[in-house]
């Protein structure tokens, strides 16, 4: 226990902070679709290829990334930073991340954006593409509920949250806080 | 133009503030603040730009931030957008990274977690509903969104391919 507890600090102490900002630059750079689709990705670069932590704590850095807010590729990244070099390795597993996106988004806006407008072909791609994202978008609230909906209080709750929502015209942030305290009340007979 | 960057940055501090479970739980938020209240952008350019989000490596969230904010105030606004998304994960998990263990051990957190999660497919569910209503502007996109959604559903697809056919079906179908 001991031992393993040393060998894993002097795995901390090895990583450089340039190995850091170089490893989520990649990660930044090569993995497509946001959140669910990053973080078993994260996980090969940084447990397995890298050995930088353990799977247990991965699954620490996981739980916590998924309950607190922010996107999901950045709460994991940052954790793992901090995890192995503290500020200073957080601040470059962010940078890291967000880099390449960054400056992909820049050079497309400028070159795509004055075309954009004028182009019939440009419109008629948009033209299939919007109806797609929003069976996307469909999709991943299917899937979604599916993982986060447990019995049938939260689905209820749910769809009188929907229908509140799209007949008062609230703002979202109070849907989230109408639901967070509408948790406190609800689902206060399950807890253990 | 300065406070232009400001209102950019702390928008999106806030849409990366409220993201729970990531990914498309941050569009109601973002589709309200930029579109309705701002108007930063258009719902159809709104709905092109998460396209151009999924085709382009990073998470989402990014890459919409990067966008709005260049096309709201070019590289300045492009940066402080972005930056905004990611002030709330970088304070909340250096400031309280040691205490956020017992803190979602909380039974009062917990519980209020499990409720955020229903406003949260609530949410989207809404979006998918006011966005559909600005994409599907006829029988053929209509068309298009149904089978997208069914085939989706019984075997997921990657985004890539859906986006493909529908960049594709697009040039078919379009009333030049």
């Amino acid at each position: 226990m001991h031992q393993a507890t040393t060998a894993q600090e002097e795995t901390r102490a090895r990583v450089s902070l340039l190995s850091i900002f170089w490893v989520f630059l990649k990660i930044g750079a090569f993995t497509f679709g946001g959140g669910y689709a990053m973080l078993p990705i994260i996980q090969r670069e940084i447990v397995e290829r890298n050995q930088w932590t353990d799977f247990k704590t991965f699954s620490t850095f996981l739980v916590i990334t998924q309950s607190v807010p922010g996107t999901l590729a950045l709460n994991c990244s940052i954790q793992i930073g901090l995890h192995l070099r503290g500020l200073p390795g957080a601040l470059l597993a962010t940078l890291g991340v967000i880099l390449p996106p960054f400056a992909i988004i820049l050079l497309i806006a400028a070159f795509f954006l004055p075309v954009y407008q004028g182009n019939v072909y440009v419109q008629a791609v948009f033209y299939g593409i919007r109806p797609a994202i929003v069976a996307l978008i469909a999709s991943a609230a299917v899937s979604l509920g599916r993982q986060l909906l447990s019995g049938r209080a939260s689905i209820v709750l749910a769809a009188a949250l929907f229908l509140i929502a799209l007949l008062c015209n609230l703002h979202p942030i109070a849907v989230m806080l109408a639901g967070g305290l509408a948790g406190l009340v609800l689902f206060r007979k399950e807890a253990p | 133009m300065l406070s232009l960057l400001l209102l950019l940055y702390w928008t999106f501090t806030k849409i990366g503030l409220f993201t729970l479970g990531g990914g498309y739980a941050m569009i109601p938020l973002m589709e309200a603040e930029i579109i309705n209240r701002y108007g930063w952008l258009t719902a159809p350019e709104f709905l092109d730009i998460l396209a151009i989000a999924e085709m382009t490596p990073g998470p989402v969230a990014i890459n919409t931030a990067s966008f709005v904010g260049f096309r709201v105030a070019g590289i300045a606004g492009s940066a402080l957008a972005t930056l905004g998304v990611v002030t709330p994960s970088l304070v909340i998990l250096l400031l309280l990274g040691r205490f956020l263990q017992q803190l979602i051990r909380n039974p009062h957190a917990t519980l209020f977690l499990k409720g955020l999660h229903p406003a949260v497919i609530a949410l989207i569910c809404l979006a998918v509903f006011s966005l559909g209503q600005e994409a599907l502007t006829d029988l053929t996109t209509a068309l298009i969104a149904a089978v997208f959604l069914a085939v989706n559903l019984m075997r997921k697809l990657s985004p890539f391919l859906i986006i493909g056919l529908g960049a594709l079906l697009g040039l078919l179908f379009f009333p030049y």
